[in-house]
């Protein structure tokens, strides 16, 4: 039931939102109905209240036999606990801001939700794809209406490109559908369809292009730099901390298990591509101007990293993707918390209009400084862990993959450090001028995240432990 | 004792953590004594270790699991033997003078400044003693990164002159250059043995690795100390590390941090051992960087810039003994090294201090007269690293001669050539600081003045270690016990020069050493000891003084073609190309479907033509379904 419960909740929190009749109500009632969300979350995983209630199964479409299946494993309750995590957060960021038309806004960013809890707890392949849209629609809306100026353009360009992606994966479900013995939507039966390798890779392709765009695997990542720009950056630090790991889980999940010869087979030209992506959208980062499209290159590097674990088929890699999936969210949306901050106050994200902020916001120097170390993997931070044993994995896979994605560890650092640079360091300029330092909400949401980066940085077993179910069984899957 | 190891670091680390979070609050006199009480506390315990692993041996302590998976595991936990307690004394003790002598010198910062100044001091001591107490590779390499984090921070402390904060960014993308081959010999390591542990790793080692492994691996760990020591071709970033605070300069880039290669070389000493290649590798990149870093250092006239240059020559000198096979020298040469190069940065501190921000030695001369105890303790740390007989230096540098000699007749030219060099460039900078007349403005001579005594009892205490911190290591001729190599032991084989042949060599050192530097002597005194000076160079002197170059080539060839690359992909590559092609295929839609749509033209007959051939098409489909299997087993 607490399964059911953690998409009901926003579900319903949410229509309740689009009736909140004034903006505070909105505000609050998201706020509260997120922080509910995430005691379930951990309720859930703590399993106080017995690991069966963790699991979810009713008829649904009964003639296509699609049935309402949801569950928790290792990797579905980290990402649960991600985006449980980043919800109130984001609501606790953005409070002191005005939207037009708040309860709407609001209103989406729960059913938003609704559909990522969805997604990742999905074990019925039609529910899958059916919480799969349910995520993008909220985040078309959030992004085309309360966007930047190009926001029409870059919005339709988004949805555009991820539907695309989407139409080949349900290509792709109907015909697995059709393969499998008791014409049945479930995870179970998928793995046990009988493919030949022509009709193997077929298949794999069309889903690997929906979660490639989804990912963003290179060259599938122009949506992504201009969406994060011109969407707002409540939703910017969704779709980047948590929608992103959609794709990545979708590949976990519903790909390599069910395609093992097809994800070998192509293993070494996706790896290529990601590889290629890393030092790409590292080189890129470099010459970025805007705080903004900065961290998108460097997100798209870093999920680059993941993507390549994953096919490197070692199992240290896939361990080190659980870890990275959660704490690349949280460090992200920290990154995006600072861009929010320093945006909304001095009115640019421009880093050569910006400089000497380190003497006006110390606190916000510091926690910036935290967040970017974490950005390059300094080990104690949280993404070291996940990255070590990443680039373990690709390291057995192949040594000069490691060597040529381990530049992009250089090219992060000269990223990363130009952009503190650029923000901090120096004299003030006219646009800094008048900088204050975090607002008490606002630091106190950081220093949580903060403590995050540096508990799961010192001592990152919780996690590790949490998706070794997930990590042994796909693992299995590759090779078998 | 064992079981206060952790306490080791964990002083340092509440310090950093106090005067970090406090900084506002806390009075300098509080911030001070935390910041320097933590470290000395460090310093007692490493004294307990130290009696303990002299008497007991080494031990390995473990505390938790850092990364525990089913595929392998990495435990937190610290090595405490007979090498790691020799740096951690180095440390702690050198650590704590400077600390010491900081309260003094950083006294015109604002609290809330000096107690970002302590946090970060101590911070880089935890990073560092991590480095030196981790059992493993990656405990090893936290510390690696961390000191290389302190580094910058302390580097780029004046936050405001972005020279300064590019010289910082500079030495930590130069490192990281270095630490990714740092991680992908530990990757190499773990995936051919599972394990990263010292202990693991060694015994395993001649049968766990093919000869191959070995060389990549210490080829690939040498890379990381390139970057962290500030060698050929990683090292042109510690001279503009010499924008940090001068104490940052003495206890980070010469005492300790730009050590750690030599430490994990000597650690892995085992490893090395085992491949020839990689030792000599590093013995003539050592011997390279000893010789170009010394051609510099004749003709600069920034004060910490000579001693910067006199840094990467003198670890160039210490990765030559580890090359040779003599890894107690080496690490015996960290050790006086630390003592009279601290004290040399400490000394030129105390002289900028006098001199009012001043550190163009052009424009100094005849100090010795207004800073009697800086003088003489710095005339001290120059005949030390000359090799003057039987200081500190004389001991150890004659010790890598001698180790280098039985190696290679070549290679000992070279190094000696260097060492003259040595004496060269530190007697023109003692000259032109402290002899002839005083070259500045009125107003600096009007306020030069001794530094206070927190900054000169740490320069008289690493002046009397400079004199006599070699005779733990005399030579058996001289009458000596080879006490640090018999320590040592355990851990690094040593490598000792016995018998009369030996002696006699160490007779003929000593004669030569002690002509060249009465020669070294009377010519920078002529050259150097004057009432006026102005260091402009012309020729291949200018070569020298403009550092070969080698900033500008690195620029030209690496730094600039890779930013222009970047612009590439990003105006063209990313605008135009991939992002065209994907607007394009959309306009191509766009475009189609206009032109579909014109098919919809209201003629039945129209109709009916379309209407047989997709059945004719959708029959042809369903009559083969191999067709489509075929075809598709062709693209794929």
């Amino acid at each position: 039931m607490i399964a059911l419960f953690l998409i009901l909740l926003p579900l319903i929190g949410g229509l309740a939102t689009f009736f909140a009749k004034s903006n505070s109500g909105a505000k609050n009632i998201s706020l509260f109905v997120s922080l509910l969300t995430l005691l379930l979350v951990i309720a859930g995983i703590s399993g106080i209240f017995g690991s069966s209630l963790n699991f979810y199964d009713s008829a649904w479409i009964t003639p296509l036999g699609a049935r309402f299946t949801i569950g928790l494993d290792g990797m579905s309750k980290m990402l649960c606990l991600l985006t449980a995590i980043s919800f109130p957060v984001v609501f606790g960021v953005v409070y002191n801001n005005k939207y037009p038309q708040p309860a709407s806004f609001f209103g989406l960013m729960l059913l938003l939700q609704t559909g990522l809890m969805g997604v990742f707890m999905a074990t019925d392949c039609l529910l899958f794809y059916f919480f799969w849209e349910l995520a993008l629609i909220p985040a078309y809306f959030l992004c085309s209406i309360w966007g930047g100026d190009k926001r029409i353009k870059v919005t339709f360009k988004f949805f555009i490109y991820t539907f695309i992606g989407s139409l080949l994966m349900l290509v792709g479900i109907l015909y697995i559908y059709f393969k499998t013995p008791d014409h049945s939507f479930a995870l179970t039966s998928f793995y046990k369809i009988k493919l030949s390798a022509a009709e193997e890779n077929f298949a794999f392709l069309l889903f690997f292009i929906a979660f490639a765009i989804k990912m963003p695997v290179f060259p599938f990542h122009t949506w992504q730099p201009d969406t994060y720009e011109q969407a707002p950056t409540p939703v910017t630090m969704i779709l980047s901390g948590v929608m992103v790991k959609m794709g990545l889980f979708a590949v976990l999940r519903w790909l390599v298990p069910v395609f093992p010869a097809a994800s070998t087979h192509f293993s070494h030209i996706i790896i290529l591509l990601s590889v290629i992506g890393m030092v790409y959208a590292s080189l890129i980062a470099i010459r970025q101007d805007d705080l903004k499209r900065l961290i998108a290159y460097s997100s798209i590097a870093h999920i680059g990293l993941m993507c390549a674990a994953i096919f490197s088929a070692q199992q240290i890699g896939i361990e080190g993707v659980m870890i990275q999936m959660f704490n690349h969210g949280i460090n992200v949306i920290g990154l995006w918390i600072v861009a929010e901050v320093i945006e909304t106050q001095l009115g640019t994200r421009k880093l050569s209009e910006l400089g000497g902020l380190a003497s006006k916001a110390p606190a916000l120097a510091i926690i910036l400084v935290v967040m970017a170390l974490a950005n390059i993997a300094l080990p104690l931070t949280n993404a070291f862990v996940g990255e070590f044993m990443m680039f373990n994995g690709l390291f057995r896979y192949n040594v000069w993959m490691a060597a040529v994605a381990g530049i992009s560890i250089i090219l992060a650092a000269v990223y990363t450090l130009n952009m503190i640079q650029k923000i901090f360091y120096g004299e003030t300029t006219v646009v800094t001028d008048g900088a204050i330092d975090l607002a008490m909400g606002t630091k106190i949401i950081l220093v949580v995240l903060v403590v995050l980066v540096l508990a799961l940085g010192i001592y990152p077993q919780p996690i590790l432990q949490l998706t070794s179910d997930t990590v042994a069984a796909v693992f299995s899957k590759f090779h078998s | 004792m064992n079981n206060i190891a952790y306490l080791v670091p964990l002083f340092p680390l509440l310090g950093f953590l106090i005067n970090g979070l406090f900084r506002k609050s806390l009075s300098k006199g509080t911030i001070g004594i935390i910041g320097c009480g933590t470290i000395l506390l460090s310093f007692i315990v490493s004294l307990i270790l130290f009696f303990d692993v002299k008497a007991n041996g080494g031990v390995v302590v473990n505390y938790f699991n850092f990364i525990d998976v089913a595929s392998f595991q990495i435990p937190f936990a610290f090595q405490i033997d007979q090498l790691s307690v020799i740096f951690l004394l180095i440390i702690t003790g050198i650590g704590f003078l400077i600390h010491l002598y900081s309260t003094s010198y950083m006294h015109d910062e604002s609290s809330e400044h000096f107690g970002r100044y302590f946090a970060y001091l101590n911070l880089f001591v935890f990073s560092m003693l991590l480095l030196i107490m981790g059992a493993n590779y990656v405990i090893m390499f936290i510390g690696w990164e961390g000191v290389g984090l302190c580094s910058y921070l302390l580097i780029g402390y004046w936050f405001k002159n972005i020279n300064y904060t590019n010289a910082a960014k500079k030495a930590f993308v130069m490192n990281r250059i270095g630490d990714l081959g740092f991680l992908l010999a530990v990757f190499w390591l773990l995936s051919k043995l599972g394990t990263a542990n010292y202990v693991d790793v060694f015994e395993q080692a001649s049968t766990g690795l093919s000869s191959t492994d070995v060389t990549a691996i210490t080829l690939l760990l040498f890379v990381g100390a390139m970057g962290k020591s500030a060698q050929i071709p990683l090292y042109t970033w510690l001279p503009d590390a010499m924008a940090g605070p001068t104490p940052v300069s003495a206890l980070i880039h010469a005492a300790t941090m730009v050590t750690a290669g030599i430490y994990m070389i000597a650690r892995s000493n085992v490893l090395y051992s085992l491949s020839p290649l990689t030792q000599d590798v590093v013995a003539v990149i050592g011997l390279a960087t000893a010789i170009l870093s010394a051609t510099i250092a004749l003709f600069q006239n920034d004060i910490k810039k000579v001693l910067a240059y006199s840094t990467v020559s003198q670890l160039g000198f210490m990765f030559l003994a580890l090359g040779v096979g003599a890894y107690t020298t080496g690490v015996f040469h960290v050790m006086t090294h630390a003592f009279f190069k601290a004290l040399m940065f400490l000394g030129a501190g105390s002289v900028i201090h006098a001199m009012g921000g001043e550190q163009d030695i052009t424009k100094m001369g005849g100090l010795v007269k207004k800073l009697p105890i800086t003088a003489w303790t710095f005339v001290i740390g120059v005949l030390a690293i000359s090799g003057f007989p039987f200081t500190s230096g004389f001991v150890s540098k004659d010790e890598i001669l001698l180790a280098v000699l039985a190696h290679s007749p070549v290679l000992f030219w070279f190094a000696v050539f260097a060492a003259i060099l040595t004496a060269a460039y530190m007697f023109r900078l003692m000259m032109l600081v402290f002899f002839g007349g005083f070259r500045g403005t009125h107003e600096q001579e009007h306020h030069l003045h001794e530094s206070p005594s927190a900054m000169t009892i740490p320069l008289i205490i690493l002046g009397v270690l400079s004199l006599i911190g070699g005779f733990v290591q005399l030579p058996h001729v001289f009458g000596g016990e080879d006490f640090f190599n018999q320590f040592l032991a355990p851990i690094v084989p040593a490598v000792t020069h016995e018998g009369a042949e030996a002696a006699t060599l160490e007779y003929y050192l000593l004669g030569g050493t002690i002509v060249i530097l009465v020669i070294v002597y009377v010519v920078t005194k002529k050259l150097f000891a004057v009432d006026r000076f102005d260091g402009v160079y012309t020729g291949f002197k200018k070569v020298l003084a403009d550092k070969w170059y080698i900033d500008e080539l690195y620029n030209a060839v690496i730094v600039n073609p890779l930013d222009k690359l970047a612009g590439f992909l990003k105006n063209v590559v990313e605008k135009s190309g991939i992002d065209g092609i994907v607007n394009g295929v959309g306009k191509f839609v766009n475009y189609a479907s206009r032109q579909l749509r014109l098919l919809q033209s209201g003629q039945v007959g129209n109709y009916i033509l379309f209407m047989v051939l997709s059945i004719a098409v959708l029959f042809l489909v369903f009559w083969n379904q191999e067709i489509i299997v075929q075809f598709l087993q062709k693209i794929f």
